[in-house]
């Protein structure tokens, strides 16, 4: 029964193809514009909470804005540390300064990190060792650097052990090189870094006192947060405007957020077109039913039920929106590859949940629109029905 | 021929129309009773209620009041899915417009009745080609009704009427729309299913249509009444005016 009843809404849908396309339409148009529009967004939310990842999304920044006579000091990380929920704690201050080797001047950022920097930014390590706690204790001039940094400065990124270079006039020889940053975001904002002990680091800036740090949590960093901002408030005489504390894991959650709302607002604006669809669906069903009166008559006179001939309008409708369903589908497939083509770094995908709304959605549209149309063919009289003339 | 079991049984059958607030008597206080193996006409001009009387009888309407037992079951109760299912099974209809699907082919037009019985495919094929051999147009089985003539059309209309096996063919006005050779070609059939055992209902408004049935029934103004000069059953040769 079902099967020729699918049967015969084919025959009637291919019956007249100009009609049945341009029904389509509404729902092609429609369930394009859902799956460009929500892929496009979720590719581009993959792509940037990839990259606040990448910046380090468990960990917190603190800085000191106002020492209130209580400045920080190396010695106190130790004991800031070893609150509840706190992992490491390493300085991170920075200075911009003139790197010079052999010939070449380079603009650089300097760091003045120690060696926990390494475990709570989750650097990489290509070649050589990072700073190491004896490096900080005698004030060595040595330095980590950064890929960039180090293709910028040397012009190449082999054999750069060993090698001195100066900052700012004091020489450093380099002990370790990092891998290269595969985020776009991170190799942005970090710049030709270059990492040197703290000590070294506060000297050249005439600053002993820390007045930024990255703190990485043993749990959750919200917890973390929490631990952080009492110690501090304890320390800066409860003066919450003494520091400020940064939740990195808070701005990828904004940024979710924010993309969260975009694509439901985007979605939704799309799902308003597939139920204009869904009332082109219906319209069409409405003409068809009028025309197709006499062939209701000869069905229910020849012995079709209430239900056979609900069934056939239904699925009619149901396959016209799920052939429009199949065709925005596929549209958008092609679309999204144009896309992640021009866009070159951020591949589109749709996603499975995507498509699979969109087929739910398209369902529904044709059941609901269909029903009104399919129950106006069922409940026709037989004998008024092979009477008409249409 | 009245031995056989009656196949329709109508007492006291009443239907009224209101009419622009007239009242129409389409049928009064009808009785009828049509046996098994009969070959009836029913003879009236147009507005003597014979199309209401083939609607009831064909199970597409109901009466206001009166008793209607088609093949033993009391149907004046039934709801339209029911009478729907009585429909499909116990009679096939022969129109005079034919009332053919046009999309579908011959057979698949013969099968539509079958495929509402949820009878399985190979079974429909097989009894699809049965009836369609019964009427001489097997080699038409795959053409739509477009592409047959009038007569063969009403050909593939009584095939698909007996499809089904039904206990009763209504035709109603089966000539109408056909010249009367091909009107003749279709009454000798009629004849033919009718010495093969099947029972026929022949509604018409033309004598000599009638003429050719074992029994006549005349309806005017909602009343029955049995023509009693039951004339010598025979069917016309060919090339005879029907």
């Amino acid at each position: 029964m079902i099967i020729q009843s699918v049967k015969m809404a084919w025959e009637a849908v291919t019956s007249n193809k100009m009609r049945s396309f341009l029904t389509m339409l509404g729902i092609i148009i429609g369930v394009t514009a859902l799956v460009v529009l929500v892929s496009l967004i979720s590719g581009a939310t993959n792509s940037i909470t990839g990259e606040v990842a990448a910046l380090g999304n468990d960990m917190l920044m603190v800085n000191v804005l106002d020492d209130k006579g209580a400045p920080l000091r190396l010695e106190d990380l130790p004991e800031l540390a070893s609150e509840k929920y706190v992992d490491q704690i390493s300085p991170s201050s920075s200075m911009t300064a003139a790197a010079k080797y052999q010939t070449t001047d380079t603009t650089v950022s300097v760091y003045g990190v120690t060696p926990a920097y390494y475990d709570i930014q989750g650097l990489e390590i290509e070649e050589g060792r990072f700073l190491k706690r004896a490096d900080i204790e005698n004030r060595s001039y040595v330095a980590v650097l950064s890929y960039d940094a180090a293709d910028e400065l040397f012009g190449t990124t082999n054999q750069v052990i060993g090698r001195h270079f100066t900052v700012d006039g004091r020489s450093f020889e380099v002990v370790g090189m990092l891998s290269q940053e595969e985020s776009m975001m991170a190799s942005m904002m970090s710049g030709f870094a270059v990492y040197v002990p703290f000590s070294v680091e506060s000297r050249m800036a005439g600053q002993p006192y820390i007045q930024s740090m990255c703190v990485s949590a043993t749990g959750k960093t919200d917890d973390a947060e929490k631990v952080m901002k009492e110690a501090l408030l304890k320390r800066f005489q409860n003066d919450e405007d003494a520091f400020s504390v940064i939740n990195m894991s808070s701005i990828s959650s904004a940024m979710a957020t924010i993309t969260d709302t975009l694509s439901l607002l985007l979605g939704s604006i799309a799902a308003i077109s597939l139920v204009v669809g869904g009332i082109g669906i219906m319209n069409i069903m409405l003409v068809s039913v009028t025309e197709r009166t006499r062939e209701i008559g000869i069905r229910k006179a020849i012995g079709a039920g209430h239900l056979s001939i609900m069934m056939q309008f239904l699925i009619e409708a149901l396959m016209l929106s799920l052939m429009g369903c199949a065709v925005g589908l596929a549209l958008s497939s092609g679309i999204l590859a144009v896309v992640s083509k021009i866009a070159g770094t951020i591949t589109f995908t749709m996603s499975g949940s995507v498509v699979m709304l969109s087929v739910c959605f398209s369902s529904a549209i044709g059941l609901i629109f269909g029903l009104y149309p399919a129950n106006k063919a069922a409940k026709k009289h037989p004998i008024e029905a092979l009477r008409y003339d249409g | 021929m009245a031995e056989g079991k009656p196949i329709i049984e109508m007492k006291d059958i009443t239907k009224t129309y209101h009419i622009g607030g007239e009242e129409v008597h389409a049928l009064d206080h009808a009785t009828l009773t049509i046996r098994e193996g009969e070959f009836v006409a029913i003879i009236g001009p147009s507005g003597s209620g014979k199309s209401t009387l083939m609607n009831i009888m064909g199970c597409l309407d109901v009466a206001d009041s009166g008793e209607y037992l088609l093949d033993g079951q009391a149907i004046e109760k039934y709801s339209d899915d029911e009478l729907a299912k009585i429909r499909n099974r116990k009679i096939g209809f022969v129109f005079q417009n034919f009332n053919l699907l046009s999309r579908m082919t011959a057979q698949e037009n013969i099968e539509l009745p079958l495929i509402y019985q949820g009878v399985s495919a190979n079974e429909r094929r097989a009894r699809a080609q049965a009836a369609i051999e019964r009427v001489g147009l097997s080699d038409r089985a795959k053409h739509k009704p477009t592409e047959l003539s009038g007569g063969q059309q009403q050909r593939v209309a009584v095939a698909r009427a007996l499809a089904t096996k039904p206990s009763l063919i209504l035709a109603d006005e089966p000539t109408g729309n056909l010249d009367s050779r091909t009107g003749n070609d279709i009454m000798r059939l009629f004849c033919e299913l009718n010495e093969a055992g099947n029972t026929i209902v022949l509604i018409t408004h033309s004598e000599k249509v009638a003429a050719q049935a074992q029994r006549r029934i005349r309806i005017m103004d909602g009343h029955l009444e049995e023509c009693e000069d039951t004339a010598p059953y025979a069917a016309p040769k060919e090339g005879e005016k029907a």
